[in-house]
């Protein structure tokens, strides 16, 4: 009996002295010191599609140090797998605060994974630059003066189709199709947020769950609800499904198509080009598979970046495309910081940050940050299918603003 | 060969004599263990702690009354709840919050065990799993989003540290002795239950589910104690999860954590009491170990490491 306590004593201070191994050789370091970057998204688990994200900026870090790293010093990307489970995400940031002590954190992902640790960093005062979520609560800088998103919200995305219907559909009655979690949701708060009051009258929603083996049922009522304006809150796969299905039933909706779901590659193809001809999206991302984009030196440099450092990676992928951008956004901060990386000089040079051209973004779409807005990038442009490729129209759309003071929980 | 004989009895009876002291060995390490690592460290210790308690319920249920259950994820997230709900309603004082969670997990399990218990072990195993993935379905839904915070969670402050002790410790060692010192009687009450006419009562439906009811075992209803004493304590650990995460959201109560559970169970061995502290170092430690080794095969990896353990440690499984 006690032989068996022993050996799982000693299986058990085996496994802590890995799981601990990080901490024994911190005195090691070289003297010039690395960038300590952190991260956490999910690698395994039921949104494991969001670990393309991470290992793209894996690959993304590789690439800069190779090529001599920033300011002379290399980036120490650690990344951690939290299977998008918040308590997963608090105790692997705490260990890449305390144990790994790195210089800030970076495009971590899911909505309640960052309120899981957004006092938590506070309290820290850890710089915890552009989360991947979609939610607006984090444009927040009195109560988070660390913490910033980095692409525009879903709500205020949902917002823009709605103003657009309202502003070009004469008597517009909307539907929505929205996915049943905190994506879709974030939708519906930002189309109902516009509607106002009236909301209940002009406004069909039906939702799916991701579950769901296809959405035609969801198609069918908000035909029979009487909607002329579609506003589809879907990923690709759901997105491809509606798109085929209105056009089979020949509904001659004005539709509106989440940015998430509008790669030609992923989606369109998918649905028939024909099929998704006359959609409109707004998005602040180029889409690799639309050639309008294949001379432009960014796109081409992006494809060599895939080629060559991230071979396994599909580059016609969205979340390639957002981890690139991202990273490179990380990258314009460190390469102001000179060869200070303490969390107030981060955040002094990620605060001045004013209309910088990030690669990946579509023209016109520019990052800027300042003490007072941390929506890095808050504004999109609008778009149409016309059969072969998304074609631009109007100017920037300034997303951010309509949501700033309103209430911050929008799925609340 | 011939003096190995006699150094192997020597060792046995150096091995008999020092055995009386391992438990006070173990409880030094514990108390000093905070005062030697750093807080990190500390906090993953805690949840060791708290998983070990999750399984010490697990095993009440499975050790002594042999009952199978796939869904103990679900009182974990109960007693999670029930203190984050509480919090945010500022309804009472965090450490009150505890008991209310472990009454509330000891009077759910008591409710869904009365009717799932008719059930014979497989398909009891079957419908507690329908439990742990209905959970987190159920939290998500709108009508509780109000109160539940829906997918977004609830955020839980910092529990303060009690005034006389705010001296001497830091948040992080006073929810480590919180926790140790909650086990630690959750430990106790865990043996006694099982020594305790009505252990034995349950024992005998373990060994022979017939021949207790032939000997006046009320077969439902000490199964149904077994699952109320068993929902209570892995809620306890739920309840201290939420204070030590400060987060609650269905996504932290996944299915797979029941079966985390589970797992742990085995790791530690069914009926071993003690053994709930492995099963806590084996769910808070080997799922990091295998990412650290590859991020692409770490569930390859993870079951590798799963297997080496229960081979390596084979005769300590499904003892009682």
């Amino acid at each position: 009996m006690i032989e068996d306590y022993t050996r799982r004593f000693v299986i058990s201070a085996a496994a802590l002295m890995v799981a601990s191994r990080s901490s024994l050789f911190d005195g090691f370091r070289s003297e010039r010191r690395s960038i300590r970057v952190g991260h956490t998204t999910a690698y395994s688990g039921p949104a494991s599609a969001y670990g393309t994200i991470g290992r793209t900026e894996i690959a993304f870090f590789r690439m800069i140090n190779a090529k001599g790293g920033i300011n002379g010093r290399p980036v120490d990307f650690i990344t951690y797998d939290d299977a998008y489970s918040p308590s997963k995400t608090v105790e692997h940031t705490r260990r890449l605060v305390e144990l790994d002590k790195v210089d800030l954190l970076f495009h971590q992902s899911g909505t309640a994974n960052i309120k899981a640790i957004s006092d938590y960093v506070t309290r820290r005062g850890i710089p915890t630059l552009f989360v991947a979520t979609g939610a607006s609560k984090w444009d927040d800088p009195a109560r988070y003066p660390r913490l910033m998103g980095w692409g525009p919200s879903y709500a205020s995305e949902a917002a823009t189709y709605a103003r657009h219907a309202l502003a070009t559909v004469p008597g517009a009655r909307i539907g929505l199709l929205y996915q049943n979690d905190d994506f879709g949701r974030d939708y519906l708060s930002g189309v109902r947020e516009v509607l106002g009051p009236g909301a209940a009258a002009r406004l069909a929603a039906v939702s799916y769950a991701v579950t769901d083996a296809t959405i035609d049922g969801a198609i069918s009522s908000l035909k029979a609800s009487g909607a002329n304006v579609l506003i589809i809150a879907a990923t690709p796969k759901f997105a491809a499904q509606a798109i085929r299905r209105t056009y089979e039933l020949g509904w001659r909706a004005r539709r509106y198509l989440s940015a998430v779901s509008t790669s030609l590659a992923e989606v369109l193809r998918p649905a028939g080009l024909e099929a998704a001809r006359g959609l409109i999206s707004a998005h602040s991302l180029k889409d690799p598979s639309d050639k309008a984009w294949a001379r432009s030196p960014d796109l081409i440099a992006y494809r060599r970046f895939m080629a060559e450092w991230n071979p396994g990676g599909d580059p016609e992928s969205a979340f390639n495309v957002i981890g690139y951008a991202a990273a490179s956004s990380l990258v314009a901060v460190l390469s102001r910081c000179g060869d200070d990386f303490s969390a107030e000089n981060i955040m002094a040079r990620t605060e001045s940050l004013r209309d910088v051209e990030i690669p990946m973004l579509l023209p016109g779409v520019r990052m800027t940050i300042s003490p007072t807005d941390h929506a890095p990038i808050s504004s999109t442009r609008m778009m149409r299918f016309d059969g072969a490729h998304w074609e631009l129209f109007g100017g920037l759309v300034d997303s951010a603003a309509p949501s700033r003071g309103a209430p911050s929980e929008h799925a609340q | 060969m011939e003096d190995a004989l006699p150094s192997g009895v020597a060792r046995v009876s150096l091995r008999r004599r020092l055995a009386p002291l391992w438990p006070w060995l173990i409880a030094m390490v514990a108390l000093a263990l905070p005062f030697a690592v750093d807080s990190f460290s500390l906090f993953q210790l805690t949840m060791v702690l708290i998983y070990a308690i999750a399984i010490l319920g697990l095993n009440v249920l499975t050790g002594i009354s042999g009952q199978f259950s796939l869904g103990h994820g679900a009182f974990f997230a109960l007693g999670a709840y029930a203190t984050a709900i509480l919090l945010e309603a500022g309804a009472m004082p965090y450490l009150l919050t505890i008991p209310a969670a472990a009454i509330l997990c000891l009077v759910a399990g008591y409710l869904i065990g009365l009717p799932a218990l008719r059930l014979k072990s497989v398909h009891l195993a079957l419908a507690t799993f329908a439990l742990a993935i209905a959970i987190p379905e159920i939290v998500k839904l709108s009508i509780f989003e109000h109160v539940t915070g829906g997918v977004h969670g609830i955020l839980v402050g910092v529990p303060p540290v009690p005034p006389v002790l705010k001296q001497a410790i830091g948040v992080d060692q006073w929810l480590y002795f919180l926790t140790l010192g909650i086990g630690f009687g959750l430990y106790l009450m865990s043996c006694n239950l099982a020594d305790s006419r009505t252990g034995r009562a349950l024992k005998a439906l373990r060994e022979n589910e017939v021949a207790a009811a032939s000997m006046g075992v009320a077969t439902s209803r000490y199964k149904a104690v077994a699952f109320a004493i068993s929902a209570m304590i892995t809620g306890i650990a739920g309840s201290l999860c939420a204070l030590v995460v400060q987060f609650v959201a269905p996504d932290s109560f996944p299915f797979q954590l029941s079966i985390a559970l589970l797992v742990g169970l085995v790791i530690g061995g069914i009926g071993s009491l003690p053994g709930a502290l492995a099963g806590g170092v084996f769910v808070v430690f080997v799922p990091n170990i295998a990412e650290s080794v590859s991020k692409g095969l770490a569930g390859a990896i993870y079951g590798l490491l799963l297997i080496a353990i229960i081979f390596s440690n084979r005769n300590a499984l499904g003892r009682h």
